[in-house]
């Protein structure tokens, strides 16, 4: 075990050698290998960290979201509806909610403004998310008015601003009493955004929408499980898309390291040539070559990996950013919580990893088995 | 030092170095945690239903609850307005295969 260890070794060491004689080549290759792991790593950790968060936060999401259509679009909850709903078995809470945009020209952006009950948040007064706190400069107790559809002028004091640990779920919220609601949005008396139903047992989930939709055709319930996949099948459509955008710098990499690994330069050939002259063996030179293989690709990859993690959870993945910040004005700033999916990176291991130790090999074996002389020459 | 050691101390500092990043990803920091029940609480105190990643338009600022056919919501045969519309996914109703029926049916296809 010692013997084959210590060949094993000295194999490395002329490795090492023969690559540092190449020094710039080789090292050219090593960054550029690193760079596409690191991005197709980065990738990888940030969708499936987005991924992770949205499905854990959401999960406390409303059971059953009932929006009532009208000619195929959302139209407000008319007074009665509630009575049409009934009993049903399985429902423990109906609730109405009062929602809806607001542009605000100052800053460009939509803002989300929801009702909460008067206990929350007395009348006269907001609770604003963090990120519109920051780019509006709010701070609590600071009066901000804003110019209702309507025309008329409201005039609100800053209760509090939401934790800036929840900027990724509440950056454009306002929260404002049912009251103040009303008013601003000239709502209809009676009438709500929709309605968030709980129900106890989540095995009764579908039957409670079925019968929902029975009971008002004109209904559409939204289950959670609806919201949730949602935001599986939207991260993995953008992965999707930032893999398509990155293809030609992948395909382009597999030339230059298909073009390195299998196209033998005659300064290689001849080196073979040489080690074979003084003795060495067919095995020994392909191993020589699979070390060659695995340092430059394990290398490329374990640096690749680390440096993804930092470019996504300590540097904010700057590189993406501004892909996904598309027109947002009010882009919210969080720290994802790292979330690693194991089978993820496997395969991008085996992906990167053996593809490049393999195709060093049948060139070698090819120079390795013809004569010393004719490959010298 | 042999290069061949050096190789060595170098990949086992860097196999260590993501060994610890999945160690960190499976066993969340306390701050971590408190964060992320923090957020749960909020979404089901308030009922919230969306991600505020992008806050253009109300079907990208909530893609869970908007229309069935967004990207045609604002006027017949609308194009979609924003690029975020372009890197979500079509409904899965919209790209879902019909059953084949070729030979199935008692009536002349």
């Amino acid at each position: 075990m010692n013997v084959w260890l210590e060949k094993q070794r000295h194999l490395i060491d002329f490795t090492l050698a023969s690559l540092a004689r190449r020094k710039t080549k080789n090292l050219g290759l090593l960054l550029v290998y690193t760079l596409l792991v690191a991005v197709l790593a980065s990738l990888t950790l940030f969708t499936n960290a987005l991924r992770s968060e949205a499905a854990y936060v959401l999960a406390g999401s409303p059971e059953v979201i009932l929006q009532r259509m009208v000619a195929g679009r959302h139209d407000l909850i008319p007074p009665g509806y509630f009575d049409k709903i009934g009993r049903i078995r399985g429902v423990q809470k109906k609730e109405g909610r009062l929602w809806g945009y607001y542009y605000d020209p100052v800053l460009k952006a939509n803002y989300t403004f929801m009702a909460r009950p008067a206990e929350e948040v007395a009348d006269g007064s907001i609770m604003v998310g963090a990120t519109l706190a920051r780019e509006r400069g709010l701070a609590p107790h600071n009066t901000i008015s804003f110019r209702s559809y309507s025309g008329k002028l409201f005039a609100f004091e800053v209760a509090s601003v939401l934790s800036p640990d929840s900027e990724l779920l509440s950056a454009d919220l306002i929260l404002l009493s049912e009251n103040d609601f009303r008013a601003f949005f000239e709502y209809p008396a009676g009438h709500y955004t929709d309605i968030a139903l709980s129900v106890a047992n989540p095995q009764e989930v579908r039957n409670v929408a079925a019968k929902l939709s029975e009971a008002l055709p004109d209904s559409r319930p939204i289950l959670r499980e609806e919201v949730l996949r949602t935001y599986q099948s939207i991260f993995d459509w953008r992965e999707g898309i930032m893999l398509t955008v990155l293809a030609g710098a992948i395909f382009a990499f597999s030339i230059l390291a298909w073009e390195k690994a299998a196209g033998l330069s005659a300064e290689e050939k001849r080196e073979i040539g040489i080690l074979k002259a003084i003795g060495w063996e067919t095995g020994d030179v392909i191993r020589m070559k699979m070390w060659e293989g695995l340092l430059i690709s394990l290398s490329a990859f374990l640096l690749g990996l680390v440096a993804a993690y930092i470019h996504v959870f300590y540097l904010g993945a700057a590189v993406f950013e501004p892909v996904l910040k598309g027109w947002a004005v009010l882009y919210p700033r969080f720290a994802l919580i790292p979330a690693v999916d194991g089978l993820q990176i496997a395969t991008l291991f085996f992906f990167t990893v053996f593809p490049y130790t393999a195709a060093v090999l049948v060139p070698i074996w090819r120079a390795a088995i013809t004569d010393p002389d004719s490959v010298m020459r | 030092m042999r290069p061949s050691s050096f190789a060595f101390t170098l990949l086992g500092a860097l196999a260590l170095a993501c060994a610890a990043i999945f160690a960190h990803s499976w066993q969340l920091t306390a701050s971590d945690q408190s964060r992320l029940l923090a957020n749960q609480a909020l979404v089901s105190h308030l009922g919230l239903t969306d991600l505020a990643l992008f806050s253009e338009a109300r079907y990208t600022r909530h893609p869970s609850q908007a229309d069935l056919h967004s990207a045609l919501q604002d006027h017949p045969g609308a194009f979609d307005h924003f690029p975020t519309g372009s890197l979500t996914r079509p409904p899965a109703h919209l790209t879902a295969n019909h059953e084949r029926l070729a030979g199935k049916t008692t009536s002349p296809d």
